[in-house]
């Protein structure tokens, strides 16, 4: 038996990561692929709170966040090859000024 | 030591060595390749606590279709290691120790404060016919909501990744 | 049946079943090879062993004996990693299909199957998703412009025919209410006027039978669908670096993926195991394997019969397929089923 805390704190450290990595890293792709993490960790809490309280409900949310995210990975990664194809790069350093 | 707790922690092993991965490494590609075992561990953790559905849709669309796209455009841009810029360098000195702060801090009031209420392996089985019954009955208007979301999505990915016709242009 | 008990029957099944599936691969290249052979008015392989029958040991011998090169410019990890990852994948499959019903062992009744687990048809799909990921990754990391282009291609096309595959399985789902395979194949027992089996296919997914075989035949890169590995295409696509035992595995991969399709198809549309059941009780237990195995062999004569028979699509050819028609007729498919079996 393996106690809520503990799944809680799994996830919060998949949310934490993210964020570290959204923070850290400079390259777009890596940089979106932290907002995924965060989505998984996410996912993790809405899954050990419907086990902990009983509802389904946090099972059909993880599925509506899961369409999400793939809605917006498809569109997120169109942009970054909208950005590469004018930018010629993938560092968001450079990527700071509207002006080419 | 249950076997539950053993499963847990191997599955939990994964994940955290595979966002701490992640994080760790410079080239896209095995950050992609990290990104997907933490997504695998993830589902065996979904199983753990019951939810098969959530389980097989987290292997079948994140690892099997979005993580997919994602190597995609990293093979297609040729993506290439990380440089390191002066403003990574400050982010890494002042955002690692923060996070690590704020996360034990989370750490040390989740486990005084939440309850040390177990939950049972398997504690609320997610069978697809449930699932289905609450998704086409309480849930109907975000589930049909979500499929103009996903109408919308492949447009805007349509325009925005095809080519600019300035070049069709310049033949003229 | 306690835990100790459970876990040596499951370890036992899986060295069975995985010892078979090996076995079936390599007999399935021998009789491509026969039957190809045989199409174009030439023998096949005569030569080791009567018909040629020992050919597949001969060629394990040959591909253990290949110099084992590794170009030196690809990214080592990944190139090692992608061929293994493809065949762990293609061989995850079938511990959800299920062989027959149980069989009375030691006291214990026995299921013919590894694991019968609720979402069996899901955990089908979601290792065909994986799949894709040895393709894509062997070639990229091959750091060679026809084996990324190849790789690219072969990766494209099995995600976009995964789509037509799983919206072909749902009227299947629909009609049987359940994703386990026993479940499934339970629900097909029993005939319609007397004689004519309750096969799905008689029972009206015949449109979704042509459907899943044409996008199988897509998913597992088959003639007509096989430009990213054709020899007179891009070198040989994705696994143009690859020599010796990591090409062996690749060909492994891609032949046990179309053992596992054709398991799908017998067990979804066919009827599984179904079959008349004659003779004394002894034979009576192993007759459901038999007829099993039978229609599988069916399906992979079928598979190797268009391999000799019909040219490969190009490529734009092949994506507009897919997605133009295919898909649409993969959701007409399921709206009829839905709506028929509301009624």
């Amino acid at each position: 038996m393996v106690p809520l805390s503990y799944y809680l704190l799994l996830s919060g450290f998949l949310f934490g990561c993210g964020v570290a990595g959204f923070l850290i890293k400079r390259n777009i792709i890596t940089i979106f692929m932290s907002i995924e993490l965060m989505l998984n960790g996410v996912n993790l809490s809405f899954v050990a709170f419907a086990a902990h309280w009983h509802s389904l409900a946090g099972q059909v949310f993880v599925f509506f966040v899961m369409v999400v995210a793939a809605a917006e990975s498809a569109v997120g990664l169109a942009i970054i090859i909208a950005v590469y194809r004018t930018r010629e790069t993938l560092n968001v350093d450079q990527v700071n000024l509207l002006k080419l | 030591m249950s076997f539950h707790l053993i499963l847990f922690l191997a599955f939990g092993a994964v994940c955290v060595g595979g966002s701490v991965n992640l994080l760790a490494q410079r080239h896209p590609i095995n950050s992609a390749l990290s990104l997907i075992a933490v997504m695998a561990a993830l589902a065996g953790e979904y199983l753990l606590l019951g939810a098969e559905f959530v389980a097989a849709v987290q292997v079948i669309v994140y690892a099997g279709a979005i993580m997919v796209l994602f190597v995609f455009v990293i093979m297609l841009l040729n993506a290439g290691e990380e440089e390191e810029t002066k403003g990574s360098r400050v982010a890494l000195l002042l955002g690692v120790p923060g996070v690590l702060t704020a996360s034990v801090l989370m750490a040390w009031v989740v486990l005084r404060h939440s309850g040390t209420e177990a939950v049972a392996i398997g504690a609320l089985p997610g069978h697809p016919t449930d699932i289905a019954q609450l998704l086409f009955h309480d849930f109907l208007l975000p589930f049909e909501v979500t499929s103009v979301l996903i109408l919308i999505a492949i447009m805007g990915a349509v325009v925005l990744a095809s080519k600019p016709e300035s070049a069709a242009r310049k033949v003229d | 049946m306690s835990v100790g008990v459970f876990i040596l029957v499951s370890a036992i099944k899986s060295l069975i079943v995985l010892f078979a599936l090996l076995t079936a691969v390599a007999y399935t290249v021998w009789l491509e090879r026969k039957v190809v052979g045989h199409m174009q008015n030439r023998w096949g392989p005569t030569r080791v062993g009567p018909f040629g029958l020992l050919q597949p040991a001969a060629d394990g011998l040959k591909f253990l004996f290949k110099e084992d090169l590794t170009p030196p410019h690809v990214y080592k990890p990944l190139f090692l990693a992608a061929p293994m990852m493809a065949v762990i994948f293609a061989l995850t499959s079938i511990s959800v299909i299920p062989f027959g019903n149980s069989i009375p062992l030691f006291g214990y009744n026995i299921p013919l199957q590894i694991t019968d687990v609720n979402i069996g048809l899901l955990l089908i799909l979601g290792v065909t998703s994986m799949g894709v990921y040895g393709v894509a990754l062997a070639g990229w990391s091959s750091n060679n412009k026809y084996s990324l282009l190849g790789g690219l291609r072969a990766s494209a096309q099995m995600v976009s025919y995964e789509i037509a595959l799983g919206l072909s399985l749902v009227g299947v789902l629909i009609q049987s209410g359940s994703f386990s395979l026993r479940t499934i194949v339970d629900a097909q027992g029993g005939r319609f006027l007397g004689f004519i089996p309750r096969w799905n296919i008689f029972h009206g997914q015949f449109v979704a039978f042509f459907i899943y075989l044409m996008a199988a035949y897509a998913e597992t890169n088959r003639i007509p669908f096989d430009l990213p590995e054709a020899e007179t295409e891009l070198v040989a696509g994705y696994h143009t670096e690859y020599s010796s035992m990591k090409f062996a595995m690749f060909f492994m991969a891609e032949y046990a993926n179309m053992i596992t399709v054709a398991c799908l198809a017998t067990l979804l549309f066919f009827g599984g195991w179904h079959g008349p059941l004659l003779g004394p009780p002894l034979v009576q237990a192993v007759l459901p394997v038999f007829w099993f195995l039978a229609k599988v062999f069916c399906f992979l004569f079928l598979y190797i019969w268009v391999r000799g028979t019909l040219p490969r699509f190009r490529y734009d050819q092949l994506m507009s397929f897919g997605w133009k028609f295919l898909l649409p007729l993969a959701i007409a498919n399921l709206v009829a089923t839905a709506i028929a079996v509301a009624w």
